[in-house]
């Protein structure tokens, strides 16, 4: 079993997304994160998944998905070298000593804190998923008020792309 | 509708184009039934009379016949359904057609798009509950897009490896007061949908190899080798080789039943000597079949020596229960085509030694418990037994009707027993097993062709599942015989509980509730004959199939503790089966 990014190049028609995660459900896969928006030709999307499964049921994802007639192209990246990037949005209680901490542990990790209260933070972070957890443990569960992420986004390195 | 002077474009409502775009597409029959979300469509179909609707008494009833008038013509089926309860109505008829890769486009009236989501009356996701039983669906929401629309849901619906395909139509869209440009589209393409048309021709060249070397080859084909041209491209590969071939229940009558090579039906209630040659075989070349749980058996026990060469136009099929060694994405026509002439020069590298001795195994296999070289049946009990029912018919038909059938035993026995020697003429719902076929799919094939026999197999406990269809028989005069085997319970399951649940009938019988098939038959204004005894059997059918003109309902009453053998023991291989209550393989 590895963890294998996904991402599928698929028409941007209502429906289409209901197919992709239907194809999962259906099928006993699991969704780990997704992604999904408009490219900058606006007929197309692109949706990024994650999931974990062994090389059989990776194939028979990658074949599946495929197989569906909205689907354009599709990429496993985790079979290449890649870059992947998730963005968090993380909402903390930040009061007295504290807020002087969290701050200098988003700049370890190079976050910025983009709205600010007198008790609250809120950070914004981007990075690989590993980072991203690594950055929760750092300020502590007990700080945490709210954590959005947006699931994992991916590209290949160098001249290989995924385009129509 | 309006013609505008100058520019000669036709302007019509989204009904109309509804119809029209069906009709340019080339559709001569629907089978459907109205109600509100569909009546602008309905009112379009009045004002025309290219596309001839069928009215139906179910809309399970609708899509068994355009899947049956698909699968005996190789056209695609169409299906006419109002919103709601007419679309899941439908959805049996969907799944049945998405299980056994049969094309047909099902047109479902939808609420009007500002109710949509409103729970309003007679309102449901049609494309959402259809969306894992279709091959794609498409939600109308220009009335502008319906030709578009109507020309890729055939296309999608016919090509690849086929499917139906569901037009969700909000009835606002179809309103006859707005009208539109109407230019039906010559050709379509998707730059999202581009079905293989051919397969690699390295793969081809190692296939070739692969089946020449072999030394105890099985030729295994399905569903997939009815299409086109390949019945024919299968008859001559077979020929070239002089190898053995079986058949899935999909694929009976793509190779002539009644020839020598042909070594009858595999998989759960396959022939010994198919089941056995598979189970021993050093080479399996797959043809359009998919290796699914009623042909393998057990998958860690299937054919332990085989090299495995599959031919299938998708991809998912492919190595996804058995991992092929040779695999070739693609239309089994276009393979076959490459692959014959290469097969027909190499054919000096067969080793015909081995080839001879493995046709001696076969023919041993044949004369020790096969179907075809005597009866496996008592054929002197007291009372009749269905495999004789079967049997009969087919010698009274002369083996050429076109056969539907339910499902259950009946089914079984009329795959074992009717010989098809001609694809199209046998129309099972083999994926899904769906009871209720039978008649609705006698219906559809004789709609495709009047003057042919249509006969469908039956058992009383389906029959009655879309018996409302005597009805639809009797308005459109399709002359169908049905021959009810009447064992007077639901046979399979009881053979089920018989042989793992220790006879404990669970549900399975009526107590005197049966009708009186043939008093029901007259009803309807049918003929209805019933049959108890061995000696009067024969003549009753030949006076059933002489009534040229009429439906006769042959009520038929047969031994209700027959089972059909052989039978796969569950867990264990391909070629491990019960070969009768007392009898098994080693
Ligand atoms: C719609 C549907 N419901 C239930 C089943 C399960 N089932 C398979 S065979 C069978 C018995 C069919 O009885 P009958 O039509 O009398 O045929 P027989 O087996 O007796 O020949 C049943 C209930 C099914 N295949 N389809
Ligand atoms: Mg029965």
């Amino acid at each position: 079993m590895s963890r294998r990014i996904i991402s599928v190049l698929m028409e941007n028609e209502p429906g289409a997304l209901s197919r992709v995660v239907g194809l999962f459900s259906q099928r006993g896969y699991n969704i780990e994160t997704l992604n999904v928006a408009p490219t900058e030709d606006e007929s197309l999307s692109r949706l990024t998944l994650t999931t974990m499964g062994d090389d059989y049921s990776i194939e028979q994802i990658t074949k599946n998905l495929n197989k569906l007639i909205d689907v354009v192209k599709l990429v496993d990246l985790s079979e290449g070298y890649h870059i992947e990037r998730e963005l968090m949005m993380i909402k903390v209680r930040a009061i007295g000593n504290a807020r002087e901490e969290i701050k200098r542990s988003v700049d370890i990790f190079r976050g910025q804190i983009i709205d600010v209260t007198q008790t609250t933070y809120t950070i914004q972070l981007a990075g690989d998923a590993e980072k991203l957890t690594a950055f929760i443990g750092a300020v502590g569960e007990a700080v945490i008020l709210e954590v959005v992420r947006t699931g994992v986004s991916g590209i290949s390195r160098g001249e290989k792309i995924l385009k129509l | 509708m309006t013609v505008t002077e100058d520019t000669k474009v036709e302007m019509l409502s989204g009904g109309d184009m509804l119809i029209r775009a069906l009709s340019d597409e080339g559709v001569d029959i629907m089978f459907g039934y109205p109600g509100g979300a569909a009546l602008h469509i309905y009112d379009a179909i009045f004002r025309q009379d290219k596309v001839k609707h069928i009215l139906v008494r179910h809309e399970q009833s609708a899509t068994h016949a355009a899947d049956a008038y698909s699968r005996v013509t190789g056209k695609v089926g169409t299906v006419l359904v109002t919103s709601g309860p007419g679309a899941t109505n439908a959805i049996t008829g969907i799944a049945t057609a998405f299980m056994d890769s049969i094309p047909m486009v099902v047109i479902s009236g939808q609420v009007p798009s500002d109710k949509i989501g409103q729970d309003a009356f007679q309102e449901t996701d049609m494309i959402g509950v259809s969306r894992p039983i279709v091959k794609h669906s498409f939600m109308v929401q220009n009335p502008e897009d319906i030709p578009e629309i109507v020309k890729k849901a055939y296309y999608i619906a016919a090509s690849g490896r086929p499917g139906p395909v569901v037009i969700d139509v909000p009835k606002d869209l179809t309103a006859p007061n707005v009208t539109f440009e109407y230019n039906y589209p010559d050709s379509v393409s998707m730059r999202s949908y581009n079905p293989v048309q051919k397969g690699h021709s390295g793969q081809i060249k190692k296939a070739v190899k692969a089946i020449l070397a072999a030394k105890q080859p099985v030729i295994y084909i399905g569903g997939g080798a009815i299409h086109g041209n390949t019945p024919e491209l299968v008859t001559k590969v077979i020929r070239t080789l002089g190898y053995p071939i079986t058949s899935t229940l999909m694929g009976l009558g793509a190779y002539p039943s009644t020839d020598k090579q042909f070594i009858g039906m595999l998989g759960m209630h396959g022939t010994y000597e198919a089941n056995t040659a598979m189970h021993k075989s050093d080479m399996i070349f797959a043809v359009g079949a998919r290796f699914d749980d009623r042909v393998t058996n057990a998958l860690e026990k299937f054919c332990p020596n085989a090299q495995i060469v599959h031919i299938d136009i998708d991809p998912t099929s492919i190595s996804k229960t058995i991992p092929a060694d040779i695999p070739i994405v693609g239309p089994a026509e276009s393979v076959l085509t490459e692959m014959l002439p290469l097969l027909e020069k190499g054919k000096g590298k067969i080793d015909q030694e081995a080839l001879t001795s493995w046709w001696v195994e076969i023919d041993e296999s044949r004369e020790k418990h096969g179907l075809y070289t005597q009866n496996r049946f008592d054929d002197k009990s007291e009372m009749l037994k269905p495999q004789e029912v079967v049997q009969a018919v087919y010698q009274v038909t002369k083996g050429d009707a076109i056969v539907t059938t339910d499902v259950g035993q009946h089914q079984m026995f009329a795959a074992q027993y009717y010989m098809f020697d001609k694809p199209r003429k046998w129309v099972t719902s083999g994926g899904l097993g769906t009871m209720g076929f039978g008649i609705p799919a006698a219906m559809g094939a004789q709609f495709a062709f009047i003057d042919e026999t249509v006969v469908c197999f039956t058992g009383e406990g389906s029959v009655q599942m879309c018996i409302q269809e005597l009805s639809t028989l009797k308005q459109y005069n399709l002359p169908i015989k049905i021959i009810n085997i009447n064992n007077q319970a639901l046979g399979m399951v009881k053979q089920w509980q018989d042989m793992n649940y220790d006879g404990r009938y669970s549900e399975i019988l009526y107590e005197d509730s049966l009708p009186d098939f043939v008093k029901l038959a007259e009803a309807y204004g049918h003929v209805g004959i019933k049959v108890t005894q061995r000696d009067e059997l024969k003549g009753k059918l030949e006076e059933c199939f002489a009534m040229k003109d009429r439906v006769v309902f042959m009520d038929i009453y047969v031994d209700p503790n027959e089972h059909v053998y052989p039978m796969q023991i569950p867990l264990q291989s391909v070629g491990d089966m019960f070969l009768s209550k007392t009898e098994r393989t080693a």
